[in-house]
């Protein structure tokens, strides 16, 4: 007796998706490269990533109280 | 040095502080106005995840590994996301089946195996005791840099007298915490909100003071986060810091890590007893999926400009595991590195705290009391109360594994850096998420198989991680790491068959993996799992979907009294009371020797596995149960019962369908047929009266014959003369009926011959001229049509050409009357049309004169012109025959003459070989 999956259930399993593909290589390797002063943007875009994962995921769950 | 006294005051007045803030968690908690009913404390209390290895350690890793630090957060992050889904099946299934512990929870879903807790148990403490070790190792290194600063810091503490080393007292303080918070009561489902109260708390404080070290850092030393990175990219040194090159193991070993951090976020211990144990209301996930991955972003967002800012510091800074206490001890602050102790402290304690609880309930539930179980007729069914006993076992679990966390700290605590600790034990708790996660989806997955993939993984564990870490801290010959044990070149532990070109960790995890979930998968193709399993697995698969199968399920008879009795020895007078208090009868009317109910062996099962583990709580109900102790039979036919119910439900629907549409079918069938019966009887009427007419005329006529016999013979002759034409009109009616029933039957034989329309026409027009002559009707023909060859049969397309012309010259205007029929090619149709320069038919008209029997009025109304001569049948009979040949015959607008125009469409067949050079003839008026 399998129901579809809620919307709920398909949005974040696509955002979980989506941050593994932000997460890892090679998507990863294009976001190491070295700032003007030298020092990697690596860890600048993956707080970045990380923080627009966080508010999507805020997004979709708090506006779907009524679920 | 700072104060010695001052900074234990305040240590020791920070854990009275804990005390308090859990007994007051603990009295609102008996008065039902919870502190913990939040989604906020929630996820604060899942940040126990948090420990004293991020706290000091993170900077650590970032300084060595650069931006990899960050995966152990990024891991748990995907974990959330997905945790609506994956944790609330969690703690919905321990909720309904009063699980305690990952242990109890893996058993539970293999069938409530006593092995497999027992295994899971025992893997739990392996790997998770020098993790604790780790804590204990941390404040004692903090302390003593703390006092010692700038001093450099050995950790001679440690190996000084055990009551010299402040990490012994602290952790004798963790266990009065623990076994005051932890071991209160032994019925409820093993919940303690005064401990997340405080772990809430602890959470907070860490998380402030390590953002107070990263401000202080920023925003004091430097200024700003530009001004740091701006000086610290002057430094050669760094410049490849953050950089993925920076990453042990490169590409892969950054994906080993993040895998190994989400899978170790849902299988650590104190993780499953925060998210799913403590767990007040599954509605707080939904909050907490994103609660709490932004509180790892906030915890870590200072982690790389402290880890620069120490680097740039140099030797002042000391280790970089040391790093955020040093760098204000280093700017001669006295407050801020007492924070950052008291955060540290936190981290540690917070950890050490839940993890303890978890372990000794799985040792206590797991380990010791199947043993002593199994043992019980030796001495301890003479006891009537064992619930004392149970939380005496539960204490001494407590006290066995800071004691085992404290001698691991203080023999080998020195010979790793933080972090490789930690991710050792994460390696090791790991090993339950094939089994865990893979049992939550798959129902195939045995309980053979979960024991040989747990078993299997933890070997490859200990040989490619813990084994090598003993040789490292030189507890072995490093030989075993170099030359592999025995000198087997192939099984060296960090290069497993020759794999190269991964961290250790990676390394690890791939091979453990690679046999836990092949033994898993492999195995379970092979094992056939028991009736209970097969029932607890479709309660784990299926949780989210069926929220009330909780069927009770115990059909064996046991009495009141003995069940009584059972749940009084292992839980107490005042649990057994509370328990029973649903099932009294109504005015004491039932004694102990009653049967006890179903739902009531249930709930006390129930009970008894929250206290006990549900393997154990199902042996000792087993006890008691006579009979049939479980129909596990039963259960599974109510599952297959139900399942069968649904299949027939669905099947009725699909043949209440096909009725209702085989219904109107026949509705419409039965429609059609009144419909045809209707016209059959018209039709029937209408011959009659056909047939009368000329019958009636001939019949009047005959009489006046019969009875006139002196009747003159002009008159004689012309009566006569209508008897013979009134009979050729009634054989021809006759014969056309015949016609029409041959046609409508589909029993008109066709003699099909290849014709040339051109010729049938030019010999029909002969054949009417005569009566065109008579009538005055000019006739013409015109033909367009290049080889103009059908497949008919001779006589019917004949037949059918002088009733259409017979037709037009019938309708066509009286005295100066006109018809042309032309013939021309329309795609691969032949196309005759007939038009005659009558009145013409209305279009209203145009399909009924193809009705049997109908007749066109002639004239108008005020100026009738009477019934034409004909039957009523000739364009039926025409209609049919044409579709006989596969073509159409239907009246369309009027052309050239402005009269009725009818028209004729025939298939069109390539010539004969011999007929190809048949002259187009053109206009060729008749005569």
């Amino acid at each position: 007796m399998l129901q579809p999956p809620s919307r709920l259930t398909s949005r974040l399993l696509s955002l979980t998706l989506l941050g593994l593909l932000l997460f890892t290589p090679p998507l990863l390797l294009l976001l190491d490269r070295p700032s003007s002063h030298g020092l990697s943007w690596l860890p600048a875009w993956l707080f970045l990533i990380w923080l627009g994962l966080i508010g999507l995921a805020a997004w979709i769950l708090e506006r779907q109280d009524a679920q | 040095m700072r104060n010695e006294a001052i900074v234990l005051v305040v240590a020791f007045g920070y854990l009275a502080l804990l005390f308090l803030i859990a007994a007051i968690g603990d009295r609102r908690a008996e008065q039902g106005r919870s502190l913990i009913g939040s989604s906020s404390v929630y996820a604060l209390s899942i940040a126990v995840y948090c420990t004293a290895w991020t706290f000091y350690g993170s900077v650590g890793r970032a300084t060595e590994a650069g931006p990899s630090f960050l995966l152990i957060y990024l891991g748990p992050t995907l974990a959330m996301l997905c945790g609506w889904m994956l944790i609330r099946k969690m703690v919905r299934i321990a909720r309904a089946q009063r699980l305690t512990s990952i242990a109890d929870f893996i058993s539970a879903r293999y069938g409530k195996s006593q092995s497999i807790g027992a295994l899971v148990a025992l893997i739990a403490v392996i790997g998770i005791i020098p993790y604790i070790a780790l804590q204990l190792k941390a404040i004692t290194v903090s302390y003593a840099i703390l006092i010692d600063y700038p001093a450099q810091t050995s950790l001679q503490h440690a190996e000084s007298l055990f009551f010299a080393d402040k990490s012994f007292w602290i952790a004798l303080v963790l266990a009065v915490f623990i076994i005051l918070f932890g071991t209160r009561q032994l019925d409820a489902s093993e919940r303690h909100e005064g401990m997340v109260t405080a772990i809430a708390f602890e959470s907070l404080i860490k998380l402030l003071a390590f953002l107070a070290v990263g401000i202080f850092v920023t925003f004091v030393l430097y200024q700003g986060p530009v001004d740091l990175f701006a000086r610290a990219a002057e430094d050669p040194k760094l410049l490849h810091l953050l950089g993925l090159d920076n990453v042990p193991g490169g590409a892969a070993g950054w994906v080993g890590l993040l895998i190994l951090s989400t899978l170790a976020f849902l299988t650590l211990p104190r993780q499953f007893q925060v998210m799913v144990v403590e767990n007040v209301d599954e509605r707080h996930i939904k909050r907490a999926s994103w609660l709490f991955p932004l509180y790892l972003l906030a915890i870590n967002i200072f982690v790389i400009p402290v880890a620069l800012a120490g680097l740039m510091l140099g030797e002042a800074a000391q280790t970089p595991d040391s790093f955020v206490l040093t760098l204000p001890l280093a700017a001669g602050l006295e407050f801020l590195p007492l924070l950052v102790f008291i955060g540290g402290l936190s981290a540690a304690t917070g950890m050490v705290i839940v993890e303890t609880i978890a372990l000794s309930t799985m040792i206590s539930n797991q380990l010791v009391m199947p043993l002593l179980l199994r043992w019980r007729h030796l001495h301890l069914d003479h006891l009537y109360d064992l619930s004392g006993w149970l939380l005496g076992i539960r204490r001494v679990a407590i006290l066995f594994i800071l004691f085992l966390g404290y001698l691991y700290h203080a023999l080998i605590g020195d010979s790793y850096s933080l972090v490789t600790i930690g991710l050792v034990s994460f390696a090791a708790a790991a090993q339950f998420a094939p089994a865990l996660l893979i049992g939550l989806y798959w129902r195939g997955a045995t309980r053979i198989a979960a024991a040989a993939g747990l078993m299997g993984g933890i070997l490859v564990w200990g040989h490619t991680l813990l084994i090598p870490g003993f040789a490292q801290s030189g507890w072995l010959e490093m030989s075993l790491i170099t030359a592999g044990p025995f000198g087997i070149e192939a099984l060296r532990p960090y290069q497993l068959f020759g794999l190269q070109g991964l961290d250790i960790y990676s390394h690890s995890l791939f091979w453990s993996m690679l046999v836990n979930i092949g033994l898993i998968l492999l195995v379970s193709q092979f094992t056939q799992p028991s009736r209970l399993e097969q029932t607890q697995a479709v309660l784990f698969t299926d949780a989210l979907q069926n929220e009330h199968l909780h069927t009770p399920v115990w059909q064996g008879h046991t009495s009141r009294g003995e069940l009584r009795q059972l749940v009084h020895r292992y839980l107490g007078a005042q649990a057994t009371e509370r328990l029973f208090a649903p099932f009294q009868c109504e005015g004491d009317l039932c004694d102990d020797q009653d049967p006890a109910p179903s739902e009531m062996i249930h709930q006390a099962e129930k009970q008894l596995a929250g206290a006990l583990g549900s393997a154990s709580a199902r042996v000792l109900i087993n006890s008691v149960v006579r009979g049939e102790a479980l129909d596990l039979q039963a259960v599974l036919s109510i599952l297959d019962t139900t399942s069968q119910t649904l299949e027939y439900n669905r099947r009725l629907e699909q043949k209440s369908e096909e009725l209702t549409r085989i219904g109107q079918e026949l509705k419409e069938a039965n429609d059609r047929l009144r419909e045809l019966d209707r016209l059959k009887d018209e039709f029937v009427a209408m011959v009659s009266h056909e047939l009368r007419t000329p019958l009636t005329s001939i019949r009047a006529f005959a009489e006046i014959l019969r009875d006139t016999p002196d009747l003159p013979a002009t008159k004689r002759q012309h009566f006569l003369e209508v008897i013979v034409r009134e009979s050729e009109r009634l054989s021809r009616l006759i014969e056309e009926i015949l016609d029409l029933a041959r046609l409508e039957s589909g029993r008109m034989t066709l003699n099909l011959q290849k014709l040339n329309l051109v010729e049938v026409v030019q010999q029909t027009r002969d054949a009417v001229a005569r009566l065109y002559e008579d009538g005055g009707v000019t006739l013409t023909f015109t033909h367009q049509a290049q080889d103009p060859w059908v497949s008919a049969d001779p006589d019917r397309l004949h037949q059918v050409l002088i009733n259409l012309l017979e037709n037009a010259r019938k309708f066509a205007k009286t005295g100066a009357g006109e018809v042309s029929v032309s013939l021309s090619q329309v795609g691969r149709h032949l196309r005759l049309e007939v038009e005659d320069n009558g009145e013409g038919i209305p279009e209203s008209e145009r399909e009924k004169v193809f009705e049997k029997f109908h007749q066109v009025e002639q004239g108008n109304q005020a100026r009738p012109k009477g019934r034409p001569r004909g039957t009523g049948l000739g364009l039926p009979i025409c209609r049919g025959i044409v579709a006989h040949h596969g073509g159409r015959l239907w009246i369309d607008e009027p052309a050239d003459l402005g009269g009725a125009n009818v028209i004729l469409e025939l298939p069109r067949i390539p010539p004969p070989a011999q007929a190809q050079d048949l002259d187009a003839v053109t206009t060729e008026p008749s005569p």
